[in-house]
């Protein structure tokens, strides 16, 4: 439902090509779709202003770069203002654990933002990484089982808490719990609060009461990524009544926008330290201030579909991949894995989604019903092979295409399609070869680390005219082609996904063979020629 | 054939297994419970058991956590619940209370920007962004604004008026969406509840669960079919006590569509009026666990066709403009049926309610406006929109 910023802008700045600067009349009308934006992205209304306000100063009079539209100029501006003001300085996102032990962490926030999960979260993540002895105690004496909970998940994850003795205030359950850290030699203790709305005066004042007597180091704000304008209310009220030291974001995972992290660090001005990535207790990381400016400007969040591929391959088969890159091979057994690896990571339209400008292509797809029935198809096509065949395509001749086609229940025309796919993506993986393994980790990582040459590759791939043409190549193929698998509508359809399938390919296990090739869509012009022939032929 | 293929493809089939493990829960055993529990499932059975107190491990697993007896303290207990709330006041008083803090804001607002002044595009301008505030989003905001603006533009306005129009037209949007359940027609009625984490499903099966049963004398029972959170099916089975209905459970880990399946078993064997599932929390955007949502509903239909009869989604009113996405993708899943919206008791002003029932129309049965087990009541249009705007 959402248009991302840069799809809308580039209707207003059509027009400017070719001017020397931006003038104050272009940046107020950019100004009012950033407005609509940030406000359809949760961010709440004082801080927008505020916000915009910035942008606009930094926005008139900018020289625009001949080589850049200006959509890609006030974008950049954008984004580089949100990361600034989402970031802050270097080093205040970190925990502090240098307090003298036992040193507390107060965990407050509402009802249901994930407080007991963080608890459970943060404690293993100090155990593992900074080899703190932690404790964990549920003052939630209000929520039925929290304590429980609690307890359920330090068995889980092997963290002590706090024994459970039913009929103790918070307050009491405070003082005994920092009185075992002492005794049991803790580094840490969680207190894990019972969720409160900022209004209630009378569990603000408990909270407060616990605060005075823990003197935690850290007070940690939980805040579901998906609050709305609210979030003003509940940072301003927390703040003022606890006192907080940062803010940890949870269910970054789910597919909101995460407006609420620029409106908390806007009102309050504190860090946000931690992000929850999952269910599991393991998916906790440190706050990213430019994957979630990209989010919050709709342009894809390239990293995390990095992170759910290579979550979704299993170590053993990114070493096999690994060694079918070295020897530049790509064969029937897989291009079935990579098919497997797509399904599970949601299917071809999840992808799309997240790669960044690709939203409205994602819709597009939808709409040409491609499904993932297409994926099953294919699948089913390739277990009719023999093993023989699957490792060596170059084995199939007429009379064993007809027999797979009768295996699978298809045609022997359908059968040369994936063919042909299966020799393009050999294509690719040849050149994958020649560019070799270390060139394409160094390209990946100043891809992941580098903010400015992600900023570029973001703003390369959404410019909205090469959307445009790519999108028209699109509608051109026939529907065949909306298959992302489709050597010949892939390099032109899906810009994001360089040579089709080998993209794929690479960005599971970290090895990231096609990532290279990703926001320069089709590869190299070498590689993009045969293709365009191919259309024409068409 | 066979043999030779497993032979052959033994990588293969590692990969398949492998598949198959991320694609399904971990524990996810095969669905024959039927025949395993059909015995002792039996109502008669089940109720020969408990009577003579046998040993829970020869009963299957799936156990029913019977009504609790009445204590003296349970007693006292709910007598002062129920002392509590008539003083209370009635749903109005109540929900105003929960929203008087937005509605002071809200209202102090308006009355702010107009205490009699002309209708100027400023002024407009202003009150949009009161209403982007009440987390309205921006485009209902404008339509709200547009509506009221139109024969009223550059003219002396009262505040009274404003707040009595903005109301007015705010609940001509949400009437036709305040529609109560009705469980009555199937029997059992079969009630799914679906949402993302933390929304308030299990708070809110506990109230639905002392609605119906404490106060309309339904038979309810309750299925903890969340098997994933930690202790989420204690949590559920304190409000099954308070609200003194059975609740079906298994162990943590175990097949949801299988908790779900036996669940409506019993309930039909138990001639229950309501039967409402408890599931886990899931973010919209996890194929998998929406899959595992699908797959609750198939199971349930392999018993009775028309069930479930009701798929509640369940809306934390904190959450901002994510709302629409929560809602359409659980409806592309699902055929959601309506809404209960809670948390309305905090600062958040809900305001996104307004933007949902104007894109989707589902029925909104419920909102909650605070812990308490009767802290649940019907959606009412013309009192929330009053509530919300101070009027």
């Amino acid at each position: 439902m959402f248009d991302s910023l840069s799809d809308k802008l580039g209707g207003i700045f059509d027009k400017l090509r070719g001017k020397g600067a931006l003038t104050e009349d272009d940046v107020n009308a950019a100004a009012r779709e950033i407005r609509v934006a940030l406000l359809e992205a949760d961010v709440a209304l004082p801080v927008v202003k505020e916000f915009i306000e910035i942008v606009k100063s930094r926005a008139i009079g900018a020289d625009v770069i001949k080589s850049v539209s200006p959509t890609q100029q006030v974008v950049k501006i954008v984004h580089d203002a949100m990361v600034e003001m989402l970031g802050g300085h270097d080093g205040e996102q970190e925990l502090n654990l240098k307090a003298a032990t036992p040193a507390a962490f107060l965990m407050v926030g509402l009802q249901g933002s994930g407080k007991t999960t963080s608890t459970a979260k943060i404690s293993k993540f100090l155990t593992d990484k900074h080899k703190k002895k932690m404790l964990m105690a549920s003052l939630d004496t209000q929520r039925p089982a929290a304590q429980e909970q609690l307890k359920v998940l330090g068995e889980q994850t092997g963290i002590d808490t706090l024994e459970i003795i039913k009929g103790q205030s918070p307050i009491e359950i405070t003082k005994r719990a920092m009185n075992e850290a002492r005794l049991g030699g803790y580094d840490i203790v969680m207190l894990d609060t019972a969720g409160r709305l900022s209004i209630d005066k009378e569990l603000m004042a408990e909270v407060a009461e616990i605060s005075k007597l823990a003197n935690p180091t850290e007070t940690l704000l939980v805040v579901d990524a998906m609050t709305g304008q609210d979030a003003v209310n509940v940072a301003r009220e927390f703040d003022e009544k606890v006192g907080i030291t940062g803010i940890m974001m949870t269910r970054i995972d789910g597919d909101a926008r995460g407006g609420a992290a620029m409106s908390m660090r806007g009102i309050t001005g504190k860090p946000i330290k931690l992000m929850g990535t999952g269910e599991q207790w393991d998916k906790i990381e440190p706050f990213h201030p430019d994957r979630i400016a990209g989010r919050i400007l709709g342009m894809g969040d390239v990293v995390s579909l990095v992170e759910k591929a290579q979550e979704s391959l299993q170590n053993e088969d990114a070493a096999a991949m690994a060694e079918k890159f070295k020897k530049g091979q790509f064969d029937f057994n897989d291009m079935l894995m990579q098919m497997r690896q797509m399904t599970k990571m949601g299917g071809a339209g999840a992808l799309m989604k997240m790669l960044p400008g690709l939203g409205k292509m994602a819709k597009q797809i939808e709409e040409a019903n491609l499904d993932d029935t297409i994926l099953k198809r294919h699948e089913a096509i390739i277990l009719s092979m023999t093993k023989a065949e699957r490792e060596k395509p170059a084995l199939l001749n007429a009379s064993r295409k007809k027999r797979i086609a009768a295996g699978a229940g298809t045609t022997v025309q359908e059968i040369n399609k994936i063919c042909k796919q299966q020799q393009q993506m050999a294509a690719v993986m040849k050149k994958i070869k020649k560019m070799g393994m270390g060139g394409m980790m160094k390209q990946m990582k100043s891809l992941m680390g580098g903010k400015g040459e992600e900023l570029e590759l973001m703003a390369q791939s959404m410019d909205p005219d090469n959307l445009g043409r790519d999108m028209a190549a699109l509608k051109g193929n026939d529907i065949l082609g909306a298959n992302p698998f489709d050597g010949a509508g892939a390099p032109s359809g899906l810009p994001g996904l360089g040579g089709g399938m080998p993209g794929l390919a690479g960005l599971g296990g970290g090895q990231m063979g096609g990532m290279p090739g990703m926001p320069t869509r089709g590869g190299t012009k070498k590689n993009r020629k045969p293709k365009v022939k191919k259309g024409k032929r068409k | 054939m066979v043999f030779w293929r497993k032979k052959k493809n033994e990588g293969m089939q590692d990969q398949e297994r492998a598949d198959d493990e991320l694609l399904h829960h971990k524990t996810d055993p095969e669905l024959s419970p039927l025949i395993e529990a059909e015995n002792d499932l039996a109502p008669d059975n089940v109720m020969a058991k408990s009577m003579n107190a046998i040993e829970p491990r020869d009963l299957t697993d799936a156990h029913t956590t019977p009504v609790p007896d009445h204590t003296p303290v349970d007693d006292f207990k709910e007598s002062e619940d129920l002392k509590d709330h008539t003083n209370e006041g009635g749903w109005f008083s109540r929900l105003s209370k929960g929203l008087s803090k937005s509605s002071n804001k809200l209202g102090q607002s308006i009355t702010d920007v107009f205490t009699k002044r002309k209708l100027d595009q400023e002024a407009l301008d202003e009150l949009e962004e009161i209403l982007i505030m009440a987390d309205m989003g921006p485009k209902t905001a404008a339509k709200i604004v547009a509506a009221f603006s139109e024969n009223r533009f550059d003219k002396e306005i009262e505040e009274s008026e404003i707040k009595s129009v903005l109301a007015s037209s705010m609940s001509d949007i949400l009437k036709p969406v305040a529609i109560p359940l009705d469980i009555n027609g199937k029997k059992p009625f079969v009630m799914l509840v679906c949402g993302v984490n933390g929304a308030g499903k299990t708070t809110t099966i506990g109230k639905l669960a002392h609605e119906y049963h404490m106060k309309q004398h339904k038979k309810v029972m309750i299925a903890a079919a969340d098997t994933f959170r930690a202790a989420a099916v204690d949590q559920l089975e304190v409000w099954a006590k308070r609200a003194h209905v059975p609740l079906i459970k298994k162990d943590i880990g175990s097949d949801p569509a299988a908790v779900a399946f036996e669940a409506l078993e019993k309930a039909k064997a138990d001639d229950v009026d309501l039967l409402m599932i408890d599931t886990a929390g899931r973010l919209q955007n996890k194929a998998n666990l929406m899959e595992e949502l699908a797959k609750i509903i198939r199971v349930i239909k392999k018993q009775d066709d028309t069930a479930p009869h009701a798929i509640v989604l369940v809306l934390d009113s904190t959450t901002g403009q994510n709302a629409h996405s929560q809602v359409q993708n659980f409806k592309d899943v699902v055929n959601l049926t309506g809404l209960v919206v809670t948390k309305l008791d905090g600062s958040a002003k809900g305001g996104v309610v307004v933007s949902l029932a104007q894109e989707f129309g589902l029925p909104i049965h419920a909102v909650g406006v605070g812990e308490k087990i009767e802290d649940l009541s019907p959606f009412k249009a013309e009192e929330f929109a009053k509530a919300l705007v101070g009027a």
